[in-house]
């Protein structure tokens, strides 16, 4: 065939484009193949493909679409910490003569990767997940406001991180660290198909998050049961709302300024490139004006999970409701004004960044607030030690150390010796694994007797607590002090022997860190293989002494999550309701409303993968027909009318008189 | 404009990290005026947001070990939520100490901007009167530091040479990508910007060797983009410039052009002559003959106004544009390379897989050093 | 929400905790605000598009500029175009609230005419511009005018698309509850792809010929 023919047919995809010639990775490659081969076989064999595909893939219950992106989450963080291994790796060993063990073209699109993927596919999955678990759950609402977009935005975000992993096999990721700065990014410098998947993984999982957020923000606002005003809500459904307004007032940009590039890449225009009146500076700001938002996405939920836990843990009202939630709102604002202090270096004037400095600066005002509410919380009450809330005093001891460095960082002149050091580096792992993370595990181990009625089991929490606890300080204390001996980010290689040690002890710290995470993973192993034993099972729904609406129902909820909707009379409505000695209705079911499953949004996602690869790969042909497909599709699925049941009076029934007697058989555990 | 006094070091907590191993923290101690006002900068502000970053740790502590639920011995509370005086001592001891460190922000930014030439040579020491600022213009290059000195009519790769006790008027571009200029014990760092020019004003008080490097990942190359900064006095610089210009080499158009294209590991090289103009050249980014300058609206004091940058477009066709031929391919990072060389034309193929060359070595394994 | 009626039932000494007297809410309670935020989210891609030609909107790069290209006569007669789609699109809102299927479907077709012909004669100026030489990748000014003016050509096409596929739903199952609220969320985004256009035509076209 002619090599316009194949051209034509395969784009720039060629077997040079596979990893034939490395023995190691064609043996990954193989090892994946075969293993993933196997589970395929061993879910055809137990005959599971029909069981997940109608009551999880195409599923539109927001429990289980929480649950599914906890799991793309913890997938995905063993990737995007496999690439953080190597960095250390390659870091502790490469000294002088030696090289180290990853040539510049591999560690650059490591060091990329890590980035995207911890960010994309593992915060943010971690945060939307365990948003659309808790958020109705919260609010006493029976499903989200649009059930099926709420499938559709899982897989969006589904197909992206497969998009990155993707790239592992075929071809090769971006080699420009995660925002892919222009002008680096663009055609002339970065000619692969890298960048390629940068932005369409990044498009096609931004869609999800895009539409997920706009789906929560109308949940909280349409959907609160009656009697919950806005300053009734619980301080998690706060953050979410604030959370999701920033979703949806960022991630536009975050669209925006990818396509822009990508017409520099596809099209040949001249935004970001150095020649046709193109000017990278634009891409720097627009790109920071999503990023500084972004932040706030992933802290303000972490923020509301702590809220829960120190309330719920100290058995008492948390301290401050009403200026915890005004703080929210101030930080979700002034989120939008504080972008350009990524980059006091780049020359702005010393007004401008005065300005900049000073307004993140007073962000630490209501974050500072927020960490004395949580400490006045604890203040006079009785403080139970339990995983989450160990999770919850290693936050605060941890986090003000990465906010000072943060506020460190603001001051201009400060910044300057500091920028793009490893102090940097330290800072936001700081932040982000002192607060999103530990946000997250807390959360995890606070809403895992909810989501499956057991809890998890304590001895290998610890041991995962204590690992990632000290296993952080021990990586990133030493990135600190490298950062004040002028050392700088993303280097492959180093001159001076002295500096070694310090990597060296990072790299332990990160072998710690692996422990932490393998021990996570053992105890999840061991909850669900002791699930039923009286240490772990819970048949109340309620094992912490919860206070909010969630705990009022059983543990797994029901699909309808409430068989009448509850009625809200105070902030802590469930502790309420416990304290009035409410009585839980055991009669009188109706049928219930519920939206049907579809496997539409596997369908679009799936066409969006296609398109996307297709793209990457300058496959024209077959990317306009998975677009035509896509719009196809899309149009076929607004013909279906008939997207909603009713769960019978009887069914209801059956399932609530269930747990009236799991209730009286356990009376000593029952209510407060 | 007034100036923050240098912070006393043995009361600085931090200043005890530089005791940790004995290492160099040349960002804590550097040896120039303007680093050094920002490392008091860094203490100062680390002291007063400790002000409340150590009561807040404490508390943590002592709350959760007073309050926990086997204490049966302490106060409980459960409904105890509000108190307007708490409420107001923790919103408003933060805003003190942000109203502090605003007002040291402001005035240091001001006096500590790049762009503003230095009122002094150290603290105590004023500048001498009648005396020039000597001016040095960087280039970042694919993947190597370009330094050309106007007046003495020399220039170098690689390294750079600077007399003690003389304020240093830097003028920085770059030829590609954007890098940062980054010596740690002179001054903070400042991106360099291809068609846009960025000023950087410092002084270094010490004579001796410091670490020079880029600071903003630039690509394959950018590991080894470092050079050695030379501080000597005056006569040991005057003798280095006499000792540059007996030289040989010039550096003309013609010899940058092929100075630009990518390559690493660039041992340090001089040239005894440069051609007039040549910087402002690569600023307007029409260095190749018959190639139009940039015509720049709005040329301000910052970067940050927007230039507005009319250079004719060139570089690469969009990949719609290309025929199916003209599509290339994107190999896997294991497949086998052809020779690599730079090429100066952007978007060249050769120029991006230069560290291809090299096979991975076993994890652990000493390889040689590189040509 | 009617906190207050529930709080303390007539008869009862306890507040109910339990609304055990549900009553069906309609579905799609939440739509017209979900779509609503999905506008807003549209409308900050085109400030980010606008902010992209504020900042490149003088970036000729030696190539035209917007007095040698622009032809405002045609841009007013596609601007007619676009603000009568939008006034026929209002006809057709006010005949289905009136439940006159026929005459909303007739106004539906004529809404999809004249958007039909503003595009068209899109179409037919960016032809042109390229075949003076005048592409996106001209100049930083080309490609943002191009990427501004051609992503609400996008909408509005997609726009036409639901429109087709609206009337044919209407046709078949008429105005039936949930077609009725399509057709408002269709009324929303064809409203605002006109104001983006009043922003597109003052900023780009009668700026970019005055400046």
């Amino acid at each position: 065939m002619s090599d316009t023919l194949i051209k034509t047919i395969f784009g720039r995809l060629s077997w040079e484009s596979f990893p034939i010639h490395e023995p190691i990775l064609v043996g990954t490659f193989a090892v994946v193949a075969i293993g993933g081969g196997a589970v395929l076989a061993a879910l055809t064999y137990f005959k599971l493909w029909g069981y997940l595909w109608k009551e999880w893939f195409t599923s539109v219950d927001h429990k289980k679409i929480g649950i599914m992106y906890m799991v793309l989450g913890i997938v995905m963080l063993l990737r995007g910490f496999a690439d953080a291994l190597m960095m250390r790796a390659q870091q502790s060993m490469a000294f002088g003569a030696n090289e180290g063990f990853l040539p510049a073209h591999h560690y650059d699109q490591v060091f990329t990767a890590h980035g995207v993927i911890m960010i994309f596919f593992v915060a943010m999955p971690f945060v939307t997940g365990l948003m659309n678990y808790v958020v109705p759950l919260q609010i006493g609402a029976r499903d989200v406001s649009f059930p099926f977009l709420n499938n559709f935005s899982f897989w969006m975000t589904t197909a992206g991180a497969m998009i990155v992993m993707a790239s592992l096999f075929v071809g090769e990721f971006a080699r420009t660290g995660w925002l892919a700065m222009a002008p680096l990014s663009g055609l002339d410098y970065s000619p692969d198909v890298g960048v390629d998947y940068y932005v369409w993984a990044l498009q096609v999982a931004g869609v999800g998050t895009l539409l997920s957020g706009v789906n929560l923000i109308a949940t909280i606002v349409k959907m609160r049961a009656p009697g919950m005003t806005l300053m009734k809500m619980p301080v998690f459904t706060w953050t979410a709302l604030a959370t999701n307004i920033l979703i949806v007032a960022a991630f536009p940009v975050l669209t925006a300024v990818l396509a822009m590039l990508s017409l520099d890449r596809y099209v040949g225009t001249h935004f970001f490139t150095n020649t046709g009146g193109g000017n990278p500076m634009m891409y720097v700001n627009m790109i920071w004006i999503w990023g500084h938002p972004e932040v706030y996405i992933l802290i303000l939920p972490a923020f509301g999970v702590f809220s829960e836990v120190t309330s719920t843990f100290s058995s008492k009202r948390l301290f401050g409701y009403t200026s915890m939630v005004y703080a929210i709102l101030v930080i979700t604002i002034l989120a939008y004004l504080v972008w350009l202090h990524h980059f006091f270096t780049m020359g702005s004037g010393a007004s401008v960044n005065s300005f900049f400095g000073i307004t993140t600066m007073i962000i630490s005002i209501p974050t500072g607030a927020k960490i004395f509410n949580w400490l006045f919380t604890m203040y006079r009450g009785r403080v139970r030690f339990e995983l989450p809330m160990m999770w919850t005093v290693a936050f605060m001891l941890t986090f003000v150390i990465g906010g000072m460095t943060g506020v460190l960082l603001a001051v201009p002149p400060a910044d300057f010796v500091l920028h793009n050091s490893l102090f940097l580096v330290a800072h936001f792992h700081n932040v982000i694994i002192g607060g999103v993370l530990f946000g997250m595990f807390a959360g995890i181990n606070y809403w895992w007797p909810k989501a499956f009625g057991f809890k998890l089991d304590p001895f290998w929490g610890k041991i995962s607590f204590w690992s990632w606890v000290i296993g952080f300080w021990v990586a990133f204390t030493p990135l600190y002090i490298l950062g004040l001996m002028g050392v700088t980010r993303r280097l492959r290689h180093f001159d001076d022997p002295s500096l070694q040690i310090w990597f060296v002890v990072a790299a332990v710290g990160a072998v710690i860190v692996a422990i932490g995470i393998a021990a996570f993973l053992m105890q999840i192993f061991v909850s669900i293989r002791d699930r039923n034993s009286d240490r772990l099972r819970d048949f109340t729904g309620d094992p912490w002494g919860g206070r909010t609406l969630e705990w009022a129902t059983s543990s797994p909820p029901p699909a309808y999550n409430f068989a009448f909707t509850p009625v809200i009379h105070d902030l802590d409505a469930w502790y309420d309701m416990k304290n009035r000695k409410a009585d839980r209705p055991t009669s009188g079911f109706r049928d219930i409303h519920m939206p049907r499953n579809t496997g539409a949004g596997v369908v679009l996602a799936g066409l969006s993968m296609v398109f996307a690869l297709a793209m990457i790969w300058y496959i024209w042909w077959l990317a306009g027909l998975a677009f035509v497909g896509l719009l196809g599709a899309a149009i076929v699925h607004t013909f279906n009318y008939d997207r909603d049941y009713h769960i019978p009076a009887e069914e209801v029934t059956a399932v609530e008189d269930q747990r009236t007697a799991a209730l009286a058989a356990h009376p000593q555990l029952a209510g407060a | 404009m007034a100036r923050f006094p240098s912070f006393p070091v043995r009361l600085a907590p931090l200043a005890g990290l530089s005791l940790l191993g004995g290492c160099n923290m040349v960002v804590m101690n550097p040896a120039g005026d303007v680093a050094r006002q920002q490392a008091d900068l860094v203490l100062w502000s680390t002291a007063l947001m400790l002000l409340i970053i150590v009561p807040v740790m404490v508390l943590t502590v002592v709350f959760a070990w007073k309050y926990r639920a086997t204490n049966k011995e302490a106060d409980y509370r459960p409904d105890w939520d509000h108190s307007t005086g708490l409420e107001l001592v923790i919103w408003s001891a933060p805003l003190l100490i942000i109203v502090a460190l605003g007002a040291l922000t402001w005035v240091a930014t001001h006096t500590l901007d790049p762009y503003r030439p230095i009122g002094r040579l150290a603290a105590g020491r004023p500048l001498p009167a009648g005396q020039a600022p000597l001016e040095v213009q960087v280039v970042a290059l694919d993947w190597k530091w370009l330094f050309i000195y106007p007046e003495q009519g020399i220039a170098t790769v690689n390294e750079l040479v600077l007399p003690v006790d003389r304020q240093v008027r830097f003028r920085l571009t770059s030829s590609s990508v954007m890098n940062t200029f980054y010596v740690p014990a002179m001054a903070g760092m400042i991106y360099t910007m291809p068609g846009m020019e960025t000023k950087l004003h410092a002084v270094l008080n010490r004579a001796g060797r410091f670490d020079g490097m880029s600071a903003n990942y630039s690509g394959a190359g950018f590991s080894e983009m470092r050079f050695p900064t030379l501080a000597m006095d005056d006569t040991g610089f005057d003798r280095w410039v006499a000792t540059v210009k007996g030289g040989q080499g010039a550096l003309s158009q013609a010899r940058y052009l092929q100075l630009e294209k990518p390559s690493e590991k660039v041992p340090a090289m001089r040239f005894a002559a440069v051609q007039q103009g040549l910087f402002d050249r690569i600023v307007k980014m029409c260095v190749r003959p018959g190639e139009p300058c940039v015509t720049m609206h709005g040329e301000g004091h910052h970067g940050m106004q927007p230039p507005v940058n009319n250079r004719p477009a060139e570089g690469s066709e969009g990949a719609l544009m290309k025929a199916p031929e003209e599509k290339g391919t994107s190999p896997h990072l294991t497949a086998p390379r052809g020779p690599a060389s730079g090429s100066g034309k952007p978007g060249d193929q050769t120029n991006r897989n230069m560290t291809r060359l090299e096979r991975p070595a076993l994890p652990g394994a000493i390889q040689s050093a590189r040509s | 929400m009617a906190t207050d009626t529930l709080t303390l039932p007539p008869g009862a000494d306890a507040p109910a905790f339990w609304d055990t007297d549900p009553h069906e809410h309609p579905s799609g309670g939440s739509t017209m605000l979900g779509f609503w935020l999905y506008l807003m989210s549209d409308c900050l891609i085109f400030a980010m598009l606008f902010a992209a030609w504020g900042v490149y909107g003088s970036s000729y790069a030696g190539g035209p500029d917007p007095k040698e290209l622009f032809d405002l006569k045609l841009v007013a007669v596609n601007t007619a175009m676009l603000l009568f789609s939008s006034l026929t699109y209002g006809f057709a809102m006010i005949a289905t609230d009136e439940g006159k299927k026929a005459q909303a479907q007739g106004w539906l077709a004529a809404t999809g005419l004249f958007g039909l012909c503003f595009l068209a004669i899109e179409l037919y100026e960016f032809s042109h511009l390229i075949h003076e030489g005048a592409g996106p990748w001209r100049s930083a000014f080309l490609s943002s005018f191009f990427t501004l003016v051609g992503t609400h050509g996008l909408h509005v096409t997609f726009g036409l698309i639901w429109l087709v596929v609206l009337m044919v739903q209407v046709a078949q199952r008429g105005l039936v509850p949930e077609n009725v609220r399509r057709l408002q969320c269709l009324s929303l985004f064809w409203h605002f792809l006109d104001v983006i256009w009043i922003g597109v035509f003052t900023f780009v076209y009668l700026l970019g010929v005055l400046r």
